[in-house]
């Protein structure tokens, strides 16, 4: 890996002058966060596609995952790659860009334009670093609701995303029910598992223990802990696959050579991916948002803040669900779902819930999988008919 | 198009559960399979439709087609639903392939104002031929699963279903029984005669005001209001 990476990366600069369109927040407590702290100026960098229409009735909101972007329809401005979710966004497609005003925004915390760690802080006029507040899903859906305020749009047609945009999906259902006609959950929990939290802490001693990390203050100081950042990226990639894939994939290939090298050379294939892909977030991520992004994930149990009780973070809601989840899918198991959709019934909720039958893993949310694509595209229409958007 | 058109003749209780149901209600539909009646109920009654399907491959297919449906079973998913969440709850052919039919069924009556239930009638006269003059169990057109493979595990006749609604003070609105080419058995038949040639059988129920009280049966008498 290379270790002389310019802190100026695709990622800072992304950061600071994003390749999107920006919101921003000034007044005074513009945004006061669930751990007392209030962040002030606050910049929310989004992408949209598609046409509001007159009622303002058609808009729909997608929430990213820990290391998506606002940029689910788009080229990405630093990889060049397709946006993340192509499969689900664009005319004909679920997500139809022709018939839906559809929002993706980057999450407070982010790295991608949205205020988070790599800012400035108005109070010193360096990157916030560690004196950036720890940001929460709540705080992600609060600044989000700011932006939907911005765009004059009362009530979303749908909140959906996966993973921790499946977090966000919950959060805005709970927190504003009345905001949100229809939710699509996927690949998601109501709250993160002990052995999930145990991964994110695997990642960000990895990130803390790079010397050129610097507690927290590697911008001011010219340095790139991305080593760090890549050692986490490699040990969280592997929970987004599962056994079957890996073995499908690569097996005990070896990597463009005949015979074991008796070193600590990546002889595997399966290493020589990992690695690649610890390489690549690197260009793209920024380390102090990952730490702030899994902690708000560990933070999420919505269940905590209505008494223990999920039934009640639903009771009564307007809002159609509807719950995906897959079986291979070892981070956010079905049983979490499960466990949603229990909860919903029990709050005489809308619900559907569909578990897909696949080997792909976590990362199944975000693959060209017919059987998402068709219980997503069921899903929507229904509820356009439902809304009256033909 | 009429609607039986549209619908397998086989299923066409599904038209005269569809006519027990009022328009625009909230309906759950248990053992929705591929959505038939959902749909039905949809277009001819304008509900507000949910279900529950055993099959993760007819929930995916459900949903697809835009409707609102979880994967569960009758035995272990009803519990989860709060009291009168619903209109019209309704169990098609499905009481008999429950573990625990007087549970589902009590469970049917707390979260609905009103339960449909159609029960086939193991009580039909080629039924109890096939067991008494030929000494099998019955294999009939609708029920036509060998004893080592059937998913029917609690059969009744339609005087059975009758006892248990009483056992657990239920009152039966209506009633319907259906002969084998689904016309409907006159209602002025006395039941003995529906017990013998009705194939299947479709009521409309409500708890009576003993609530799930089975022991209190006696007086909660069922009654039978044509």
């Amino acid at each position: 890996m290379d270790d002389r990476v310019p802190p100026a990366n695709g990622a800072a600069l992304q950061a600071l002058c994003p390749d999107s369109l920006t919101f921003r927040v000034d007044s005074p407590l513009a945004l006061a966060m669930e751990s007392g702290a209030t962040l002030s100026p606050v910049t929310i960098a989004y992408q949209t596609y598609g046409a509001l229409n007159a009622g303002k009735s058609n808009a729909l909101l997608i929430c990213h995952a820990l290391t998506g972007d606002q940029h689910v329809g788009n080229l990405h401005p630093v990889t060049g790659r397709g946006g993340w979710w192509e499969t689900m966004v664009g005319p004909g497609r679920p997500f139809d860009t022709d018939r839906f005003f559809i929002i993706c925004a980057n999450v407070l915390g982010g790295c991608m334009g949205s205020t988070g760690p790599v800012s400035l802080n108005p109070d010193t006029g360096e990157p916030y670093g560690l004196d950036f507040p720890v940001v929460t899903i709540a705080d992600m859906v609060r600044a989000q609701a700011l932006l939907i305020d911005h765009l004059g749009i009362d009530t979303l047609f749908c909140v959906a995303g996966g993973s921790m945009g499946g977090m966000q999906v919950l959060q805005w259902a709970s927190a504003y029910p009345q905001r949100v006609f229809a939710a699509l959950p996927i690949a998601t929990s109501a709250r993160h598992s002990s052995q999930n939290i145990a991964f994110h802490e695997v990642g960000r001693q990895a990130i803390m223990a790079d010397p050129d990390w610097r507690g927290g203050r590697y911008l001011t100081e010219h340095t790139l802990p991305s080593k760090g950042l890549a050692v986490a990226r490699m040990a969280a990639h592997i929970t987004y696959l599962s056994d079957s894939a890996l073995h499908r994939r690569f097996g005990r290939n070896l990597q463009d050579r005949v015979a074991r090298t008796f070193s600590f050379d990546a002889d595997f294939q399966v290493e020589s991916y990992l690695r690649h892909q610890g390489r690549i977030f690197v260009e793209r991520f920024d380390p102090n948002s990952y730490l702030y992004l899994t902690r708000a994930m560990d933070y999420f149990d919505l269940a905590a803040d209505f008494g223990g009780s999920l039934v009640n973070a639903f009771r009564g809601s307007p809002t159609r669900f509807c719950v995906v989840s897959f079986t291979s899918d070892w981070l956010f198991p079905t049983s979490d779902s499960r466990a949603i959709v229990r909860a919903l019934n029990a709050g005489a909720a809308s619900v559907s819930f569909v578990e897909i039958e696949t080997d792909r893993g976590h990362d199944a949310f975000l693959l060209d999988i017919p059987e998402l694509i068709e219980t997503t595209r069921g899903f929507i229409d229904a509820a356009a008919r439902a809304r009256g958007l033909a | 198009m009429t609607l039986a058109r549209v619908l397998d003749a086989r299923r066409v209780d599904l038209l005269r559960v569809t006519e027990m149901v009022t328009p625009g209600s909230r309906v759950l539909d248990v053992g929705c399979g591929d959505g038939e009646l959902l749909r039905l109920l949809a277009e001819e009654r304008n509900v507000d439709g949910r279900g529950i399907e055993l099959s993760q491959q007819g929930v995916n297919d459900c949903v697809a087609k835009g409707l609102s449906v979880i994967q569960g079973d009758a035995d272990a998913d009803l519990d989860d639903y709060p009291d009168d969440a619903f209109d019209f709850v309704i169990l098609s052919q499905t009481l008999q392939a429950t573990r625990q039919p007087r549970r589902v069924l009590e469970n049917l009556l707390r979260i609905g104002r009103r339960a449909i239930v159609s029960v086939p009638n193991f009580g039909h006269w080629s039924v109890r031929v096939q067991l008494v003059l030929r000494g099998r169990m019955p294999v009939t057109e609708q029920l036509n699963h060998s004893w080592y493979d059937t998913p029917n595990i609690h059969f009744c006749t339609i005087t059975d279903f009758i006892g248990l609604a009483k056992e657990i003070g239920a009152v039966i609105d209506r009633s319907v029984a259906l002969d084998q080419q689904g016309g409907q058995l006159s209602a002025m038949w006395p039941k003995w005669t529906w017990n013998l040639v009705g194939e299947q059988a479709i009521f409309l129920l409500h708890r009576g005001s003993r609530g799930n009280a089975g022991a209190a049966g006696a007086e909660t008498s069922a009654r039978i209001a044509g």
